[in-house]
């Protein structure tokens, strides 16, 4: 059986050996050329450095923009087909594509917004650095 | 985040915050340190150089007004400013600030006054919080830490000025800089977000901007911000002062 698979996927050259388990995340890249941080330093990292910022800004008032939440859901915003923004719970949301691959549950969008918002007077996003 | 930022209350110093309040006015005993957080670098922490604090003058403030109260839900996304909490009755939806209504019964002279988390320098909110989530930041403004809230509400019985509110229900369409979300505490955050932004609070601006100039909001430690120069002039009082809580939010035209 799996020899059987094996021939196909060799077959399909296009096709990657995960296919034939669980398919692959597709992961959409974020806005500009690259990351707050090395992409490969994010993929592993990105947990404790949000976490990190976040007891930074709670008890420490640091607002800096690299590590703030805030940032990861405008740059990484996604949309859908009608131009309207992807939420947290559909797979095609940045954070959850990889999520429901790597079966992660993260409570963060009960408060904080998951996509870049209209409804606040501010915008999200501060002019440069 | 260390032990040392965490802000150290205990018996010794509120019994001390006490013996000050009961002195009267005396804001900032001993040498000042007039380092303004005003033009703080979004990468510096807070200090304890500043004690935000808000003055209102009630006389000011006009019974029929609701200015503050209305920009401050617009600011953080509750009541009016939000399309959620639908199936909460009334007395359960989320209330950051309220117009309060005081009459002296001897005189029937009644007043409405805005009345909001009074940002105490003993808050009792704190010493009941089994988690550690309620918490007075260095520079005097008293929050929740909704990330750790577990929402048992301890906090909302221990708070004498009934300024905190627990969402039942799931939301969706908060503010970025304001989360907020259900099975958790909150209250007024005296807009950290603007606070540390160099913004006066929500409330404060639209009473100033567009209403009657009722709130100051500023720099407690700094003998020549505003606030403190009002408080020496024509002074303030802490609502249930005898509480011993040393509130940050002071009021004027409230007598006894
Ligand atoms: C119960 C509500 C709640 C939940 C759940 C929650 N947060 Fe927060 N978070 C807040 C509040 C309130 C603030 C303070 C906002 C401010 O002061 O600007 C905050 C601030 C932050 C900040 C700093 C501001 C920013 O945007 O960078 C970070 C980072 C953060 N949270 C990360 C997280 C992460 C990661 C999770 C999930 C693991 C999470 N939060 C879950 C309520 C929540
Ligand atoms: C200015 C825009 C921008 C911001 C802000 C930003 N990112 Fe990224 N991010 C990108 C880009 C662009 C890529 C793709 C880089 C590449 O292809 O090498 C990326 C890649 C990633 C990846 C790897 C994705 C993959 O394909 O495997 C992770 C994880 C990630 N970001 C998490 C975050 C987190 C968490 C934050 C918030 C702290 C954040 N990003 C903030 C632009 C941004
Ligand atoms: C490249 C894939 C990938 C992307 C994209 C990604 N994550 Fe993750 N994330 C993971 C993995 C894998 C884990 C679990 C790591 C572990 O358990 O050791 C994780 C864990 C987390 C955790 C810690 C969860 C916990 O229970 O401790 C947080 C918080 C988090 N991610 C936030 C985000 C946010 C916010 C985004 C979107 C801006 C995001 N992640 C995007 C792969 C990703």
């Amino acid at each position: 059986m799996y020899i059987f698979k094996l021939a196909i996927l060799t077959l399909f050259l296009s096709v990657t050996s995960a296919q034939a388990e669980v398919p692959l995340p597709s992961i959409s890249k974020g806005q500009g050329d690259s990351c707050v941080r090395a992409t490969d330093d994010m993929r592993y990292n990105h947990m404790d450095y949000i976490q990190h910022h976040r007891d930074e800004t709670m008890y420490r008032g640091i607002r800096t923009e690299q590590d703030s939440l805030k940032q990861c859901v405008t740059c990484h915003a996604v949309k859908d087909d009608d131009g309207g923004y992807i939420n947290a719970t559909d797979k095609r949301h940045f954070c959850s594509s990889c999520h429901s691959y790597a079966s992660v549950k993260i409570d963060c969008f009960q408060c904080h917004t998951d996509t870049p918002r209209s409804t606040d007077i501010h915008e999200p996003l501060a002019q440069g650095q | 985040m260390s032990e040392k930022e965490q802000v150290n209350l205990t018996r010794r110093n509120l019994l001390g915050g006490t013996a000050a309040a009961m002195a009267g006015l005396t804001i900032a005993p001993g040498i000042i340190l007039v380092e303004t957080a005003q033009a703080k670098p979004k990468d510096q922490p807070v200090t304890d150089a500043v004690r935000w604090g808000i003055l209102i003058n009630i006389n000011n403030c006009a019974d029929d007004c609701t200015g503050c109260v209305d920009a401050c839900q617009e600011e953080n996304g509750w009541g009016k400013g939000s399309s959620d909490e639908s199936k909460s009755r009334p007395d359960q939806k989320a209330q950051w600030i309220r117009k309060v209504k005081v009459t002296d019964r001897e005189t029937g002279h009644a007043k409405t006054l805005p009345m909001m988390c009074q940002h105490c320098e003993s808050p009792p909110c704190v010493d009941v919080c089994p988690t550690g989530a309620s918490y007075k930041r260095i520079d005097g403004i008293v929050l929740v830490d909704k990330h750790i809230c577990i929402g048992c509400r301890y906090c909302m019985m221990a708070c004498p000025y009934k300024a905190r509110s627990f969402i039942h229900e799931t939301l969706t369409d908060q503010r970025s800089y304001a989360p907020r979300g259900q099975g958790t505490v909150e209250s007024c955050t005296m807009c950290v977000h603007r606070v540390d932004d160099d913004q006066q609070p929500a409330c404060v601006e639209a009473c100033s901007s567009t209403f009657n100039s009722a709130m100051i909001f500023g720099d407690l430690n700094d003998p020549e911000s505003k606030i403190s120069k009002e408080l020496a002039r024509h002074g303030g009082v802490r609502i249930r002062a005898d509480l011993g809580l040393n509130p940050g939010v002071r009021y004027q035209g409230i007598y006894g």
